[in-house]
């Protein structure tokens, strides 16, 4: 008796555990089965060539160029801002600071991480915005430069924690070995510590970039609308994610191209983050030095 | 000699940039905490929390946002934690070495990289539509609960790790069952780091704007909601609303949104901080 009510006890637990595999597939099958829709009306060619993304307007062109291009844009200034900083605060923290400040200022630096989004959005069009404008000239008061600035700042606790992390993982044997040749700890830490923790630190900034490219609130609210084509971080852009909640703020009827649009937008955003999460997991296994 | 000397000057200097960046972007976050609270304490008062949403921004209340937000908290502890806890002890102290349990460890790590949007498209998709949940406060919440759950049974996996087997034994070695042992010993024990979690979890929900605009939650919703069945708006979604319209007092307004938002996050947080410590503290195995 005792046993079967151990059982059912474990096959309930095991139910729970199996609601999360659920959820990937439901993920994949809602995505893969809405697309399917959106890709028998249009064309994959034209998807991935046309230079226009107008599916609201009169003159519908479904290309996905102009989101992409939106998407990357803000993520690499996020990224430009983000690595340099994240991995110095990595590097003082793990190879200069005092033990107690380290333990300290960790919680502050995950501040960060805990603020909301939508939050940022409104640093990035209220603050950071206008004081672009006061010294670059023909910036607009929608713009990618914005936008991506702030993101930089929202992820720069992923990457310097989980690099903190891989140097700190480094045997102090590397360091007493290079210090003993006389290096100092500058040159201990960039030429030794570092390189030996590149894994690690490689990984930090591929989900420092995939957390950038799904990143949501803070471009729909800073970077605009508009889908344009461009490098230009003074100019509006829309990434895949803002022009998802754009549609979403309307009224979508269920069947219409509209809503098929989003999840088209949608499977692309989710293999560019599938294949970032795969690539980090992948170097991690692979690639992360072992040390007795 | 001139060498070691500028090597010296070199790790000094390089001493005095980690500690300015460590705290550079803790600078620019009270920079953005000091401006909103400049801008947005002015604007609240009893009437601001008590008031419906309306197009005359002096007199548009948070009342609809925070007690959707609150609606929405509480729905999404009831579906969650039991699942996610049921699925960090299974994981942990079931499926250590088995197939099932090690695919479903690999799905969590992705799951927690998939962005919070394509939940939102997952949830209009299943709750919204197939289940014909519409936009409602329960559609909202099972879709917040789908994207919280690799958050908690991940912290009740570490809260579970931490239990010394010691423990296990001793109640084995009482004749408890394995159910007994899990039930009465080790999750007592870990309840600390469960908690502490599941907090952090939940305040991830609070501050969650873009699958909840994705479901179909709306920023215009002039009643208190009474049932899980009715349409909501939350506080990040106002805040948005209002700081998507040209007017400077909307503005305000959100950054008065802001600071109650900020309030709830950072109480939550601290809960969870406070929880931590006083767990590690209290035992020390």
């Amino acid at each position: 008796m005792k046993r079967s009510a151990e059982r059912v006890i474990e096959y309930g637990l095991a139910f729970s555990g199996l609601i999360t595999i659920l959820t990937t597939l439901g993920i994949i099958w809602v995505l893969l089965s809405e697309s399917w829709g959106f890709f028998r009306e249009v064309p994959l060619s034209s998807f991935l060539f046309d230079t226009e993304w107008t599916p609201l307007f009169a003159q519908k062109h479904y290309g996905i160029l102009p989101l992409l291009s939106g998407t990357f844009l803000t993520t690499i200034i996020a990224i430009i801002t983000a690595v340099p900083i994240g991995i110095i605060i990595a590097v003082y923290l793990s190879e200069y600071a005092h033990k107690n400040f380290r333990r300290n200022v960790k919680p502050l630096l995950e501040i960060l991480a805990a603020v909301p989004t939508v939050v940022y959005g409104f640093f990035a069009l209220t603050v950071v915005t206008p004081f672009l404008q006061s010294f670059i000239p023909g910036i607009g008061s929608f713009n990618a430069l914005s936008a991506g600035l702030v993101m930089g700042i929202m992820i720069i606790p992923v990457i310097s924690s989980l690099s903190e992390d891989a140097l700190y993982a480094v045997p102090k044997s590397l360091r007493e070995a290079s210090y003993g040749m006389g290096a100092t700890k500058f040159q201990t830490s960039f030429k030794v510590v570092v390189p030996a923790a590149s894994s690690g630190i490689l990984v930090s900034i591929i989900l420092g970039v995939a957390r950038a490219i799904g990143e949501t609130m803070v471009v729909a609210i800073a970077a605009g609308q508009q889908p344009t084509l461009t490098l230009d971080p003074r100019e509006a852009v829309e990434t895949i994610t803002a022009y998802i909640v754009q549609v979403s703020l309307g009224d979508v009827q269920h069947g219409s191209m509209e809503y098929k649009t989003i999840f088209a937008a949608g499977i692309t955003l989710f293999l560019f983050t599938f294949l970032l999460n795969n690539v980090s997991y992948w170097i991690k296994k692979r690639y992360q030095e072992k040390y007795e | 000699m001139s060498n070691v000397k500028r090597n010296r000057n070199i790790d000094t200097a390089f001493k005095y940039v980690g500690i300015f960046f460590t705290f550079f972007g803790i600078a620019i976050l009270l920079i953005f905490l000091i401006n909103i609270l400049i801008d947005g304490l002015t604007r609240i008062d009893w009437e601001f929390l008590t008031n419906l949403p309306s197009r005359r921004a002096s007199k548009a209340g948070i009342l609809t946002a925070w007690t959707g937000t609150a609606w929405i908290l509480g729905l999404t502890c009831i579906i969650a934690i039991p699942i996610g806890v049921a699925a960090g002890i299974y994981l942990q102290e079931y499926g250590r070495k088995n197939r099932l349990a090690r695919i479903i460890e690999l799905n969590i790590a992705n799951l927690a990289g998939v962005p919070s949007i394509i939940y939102g498209l997952l949830g209009l998709e299943i709750f919204v539509r197939i289940m014909n949940l519409g936009g409602s406060l329960l559609a909202g919440a099972l879709t917040l609960s789908l994207l919280i759950l690799p958050v908690i049974i991940v912290a009740t996996r570490e809260a579970l790790k931490a239990v010394p087997n010691s423990l296990r034994e001793a109640s084995y070695g009482m004749g408890a069952t394995k159910w007994q042992t899990i039930w009465h010993q080790i999750l007592p024990a870990a309840s600390g780091g469960i908690l502490t979690g599941i907090i952090l979890a939940l305040s991830r929900a609070v501050g969650e704007t873009a699958p909840l605009i994705v479901i179909g939650a709306l920023a215009y919703v002039p009643f208190v909601a009474d049932s899980p069945m009715d349409e909501f708006t939350v506080l990040p979604i106002q805040i948005f609303n209002w700081v998507s319209r040209p007017q400077e007092e909307f503005l305000t307004n959100g950054a008065a949104a802001i600071i109650i938002l900020l309030l709830i996050t950072f109480v939550m947080n601290g809960i969870a901080v406070y929880l931590r410590n006083k767990w590690q503290k209290k035992i020390s195995w």
